[in-house]
């Protein structure tokens, strides 16, 4: 296993170089400098921000200095628009997504699992048609729907409804962020600025997922090894909770971990909305100002997660598949 | 013979299914014994309702879909209690079969390679049959996994047991099946077709691996098959079906020596003989197609393909009659207007010859 994943991981380091020199490349087609500081700058000022920037040295020269940051993880060098390190950028934005996106998750994957499992269960009975029809019906209404609803009856009209006073977290914050961890736990931020983006992010993935384990679960039911079990003597729920979703596992873990890398990226539209400074606006905000250094350390890390994402994914399958062999 | 009480016996079984053109009868009014230690063959062409039938035993069909209609009934007995009420099957509650499947009533499937569950080893597919229905603790179960899995002749089996499934060949997963079905030592062991995945070699050893089992166990078999010389091998009697309707059954001697139907004639017709040489050649295959459910026939079900039919067969079906006479046995019957005798049987099998 251990074989297998550093082998995997040494495949992997040409396609990692070969995305970092696209990604430089692709940054460099247009002057960043001179997007940067606009048309009205003088030659004079941005030959010198050029240099200053060592963007004048050959590309293969600056591919060497910028790698040499990637494998020391050195992520000293300075936003142009914050004049911060980009590592300092990154790693404050970091955490306001996890916040969000680690709790939607698994609060989205284990609700769709029971519900699909409860679906399958039922199949083709009134409950099953009737949850299915709410999953399409949660799938086609429009994310902006979701967001401009929750932030209105859950920020709003709920907390006045119940009479919830001022300072309680339960009062939803529409905008903003406090850091959960700061001078030790602070559950009662996250629950003002996080549990509501985190419900809303739920409903928003739920119907699509749901649909999709249910499928996986049905066609498991069809399986003749259900038959097997059932002949054994096993109860219904034995069969459902033991021998389908072990078999499940497989597809259940790539839709999760096709979603990994976003738990760090965040979600751009909560955090739009609700103006949290997670990683999802800062890069934003980057591409807007033009961010060139911010820009091409988040691509390289998001690029990086990418890689680890799919190794994991597969020392995952091994571990639920027997028939899965790394080697 | 007569005073033997049959472990179990199903009378007047009909299994009904609601499709979207209406409710199709797949097993249709039948009505068999199965004795302990004997291996009753159930055969007939794809379709005929034999493996409806044995899911109906063990009432595995779908709970919404299908149903069996008023005056069905299984009564299964206790090989080991036998003064004890015999319970029916086919009014019994879901709670009640959980206990009766894979404990009283086994069964095994024709697909090995897709019957067991990928991703638990075989001991433990093995061990959970065990723990449904037996007190033994775990390390009794272990040892009666390996014990199990030396039965069916697994070499290695305190290795295999914690093996996949995919580790082992087919021949080795039916023998995993069947160390499952027998684990708990059930009174009936119904068989859907066990070999019809396997190579002729390998089919060989399993049904006699089967026989051997049923003997040492004196496990009553109910063999599924559309092989008659499967049945040949090992069945005591036989019971052949034809679109949901038993229409001929006996002692596999009777059947074999005078079939009376033509449906099993024709069937006796096409099984290749060892020591005759048959390679290269074709079988007489039965021409045409089993009559679908939604469009049966009003008179006898093989009218169709029948070389003996008459009038009266479009008009009317026929019964299920006792068949009398020198040497038959008491359940001897068979379903046709004008069933063979024997020089009709004879004359079947050389017409059938020189078709050749
Ligand atoms: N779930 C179901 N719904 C509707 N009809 C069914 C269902 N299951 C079986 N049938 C019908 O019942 C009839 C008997 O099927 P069955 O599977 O018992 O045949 P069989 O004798 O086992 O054939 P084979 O040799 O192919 O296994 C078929 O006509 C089939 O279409
Ligand atoms: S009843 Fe008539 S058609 Fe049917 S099997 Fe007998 S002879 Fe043939
Ligand atoms: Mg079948």
């Amino acid at each position: 296993m251990y074989a297998y994943i550093f082998r995997k991981l040494l495949y992997n380091v040409p396609v990692y170089l070969g995305i970092i020199l696209f990604v430089m490349v692709a940054l460099r087609v247009n002057d960043p400098v001179m997007a940067y500081l606009g048309k009205s700058a003088s030659p004079e000022s941005i030959a010198a921000m050029r240099s200053e920037m060592g963007l004048d040295r050959p590309l293969i020269s600056q591919y060497g200095t910028f790698l040499g940051r990637v494998v020391t993880l050195d992520f000293s060098e300075r936003s142009w628009e914050q004049k911060r390190p980009v590592g300092d950028i990154l790693g404050r934005a970091v955490w306001p997504s996890l916040a969000i996106t680690v709790p939607a998750l698994i609060l989205s994957t284990l609700t769709a699992i029971s519900i699909a499992l409860l679906s399958a269960y039922w199949r083709g009975t009134l409950t099953d048609r009737t949850l299915m029809f709410a999953a399409v019906l949660g799938m086609s209404v429009s994310l902006l729907v979701y967001v401009v609803l929750g932030q209105y009856f859950g920020a709003y009209w709920l907390p006045e409804k119940l009479g919830i006073p001022d300072g309680s977290p339960l009062r939803f914050a529409i905008s903003g962020y406090e850091p959960v961890v700061a001078e030790g736990l602070r559950p009662d931020n996250w629950l003002r600025y996080c549990l509501l983006p985190v419900i809303i992010t739920v409903v928003l993935t739920i119907g699509y997922d749901t649909r999709f384990y249910r499928a996986v679960m049905v066609e498991e039911c069809n399986r003749d090894y259900i038959v097997t079990a059932r002949a054994k003597g096993a109860s219904k729920p034995k069969i459902m909770f033991v021998h389908m979703l072990k078999n499940a596992m497989i597809p259940i873990i790539t839709h999760v971990m096709i979603t990994l890398p976003f738990l760090i990226t965040g979600s751009i539209v909560m955090e739009t909305y609700f103006r949290i400074p997670g990683m999802g606006q800062t890069l934003i905000t980057a591409i807007n100002s033009k961010d060139f250094p911010v820009i091409q350390a988040f691509t390289a890390v998001f690029a990086a997660i990418f890689i680890l994402t799919n190794i994991l994914t597969d020392v995952l399958y091994a571990l639920v598949d027997p028939r899965v062999r790394l080697s | 013979m007569a005073e033997r009480q049959p472990i179990l016996q199903v009378r007047n079984l009909s299994t009904c299914f609601r499709t979207d053109r209406g409710v199709v009868t797949a097993v249709d009014d039948v009505s068999f014994d199965v004795y302990s230690g004997e291996t009753l063959g159930i055969v007939g062409e794809s379709g005929c309702g034999k493996t409806v039938t044995s899911k109906s035993i063990m009432r595995l069909l779908p709970e919404r879909t299908s149903f069996l209609k008023q005056g069905s009934s299984m009564l299964l007995r206790s090989a080991h209690r036998p003064q004890e009420p015999a319970m029916d099957l086919a009014t019994a509650e879901e709670r009640v079969m959980r206990q009766v499947r894979g404990a009283r009533v086994a069964m095994i499937f024709q697909e090995p390679m897709t019957s067991l569950n990928p991703v638990f080893t075989v001991g433990w597919q093995i061990d959970e049959a065990l723990r449904y229905h037996t007190d033994l603790d775990a390390a009794g179960r272990r040892k009666r996994v390996i014990e199990m899995l030396k039965l069916v002749e697994i070499p290695n089996a305190e290795k295999r047991a914690d093996e996949y499934p995919h580790q082992l060949s087919g021949g080795m997963r039916q023998r995993v099946m069947i160390a499952i079905a027998l684990c708990c030592e059930p009174d009936v062991l119904i068989a859907d077709e066990p070999t019809t995945a396997l190579d002729v070699t390998i089919q060989a050893q399993i049904l006699k691996l089967m026989d051997d089992l049923r003997r040492r166990l004196s496990t009553a078999i109910v063999l599924i098959t559309h092989n008659l010389g499967v049945v040949a091998q090992v069945c005591d009697r036989v019971m052949v079906m034809y679109a949901g309707r038993v229409v001929e059954q006996g002692t596999v001697h009777e059947i074999f020596r005078s079939a009376a139907h033509p449906y099993t004639a024709a069937l006796l017709g096409s099984i290749p003989k060892a020591g005759r040489k048959e390679h290269g050649r074709r079988l007489p295959i039965i021409p045409g197609i089993v009559p679908g459910l939604l469009e049966l026939p009003s008179g006898c079900r093989f009218a169709d393909r029948c070389t003996y039919k008459q009038a009266r067969c479009t008009a009317e079906e026929p019964k299920l009659d006792a068949v009398t006479g020198p040497g038959a046995a008491p359940d001897r019957a068979v379903r046709c207007h004008y069933p063979l005798g024997a020089a009709a049987v004879a004359s079947a099998s050389s017409s059938a010859s020189a078709a050749r």
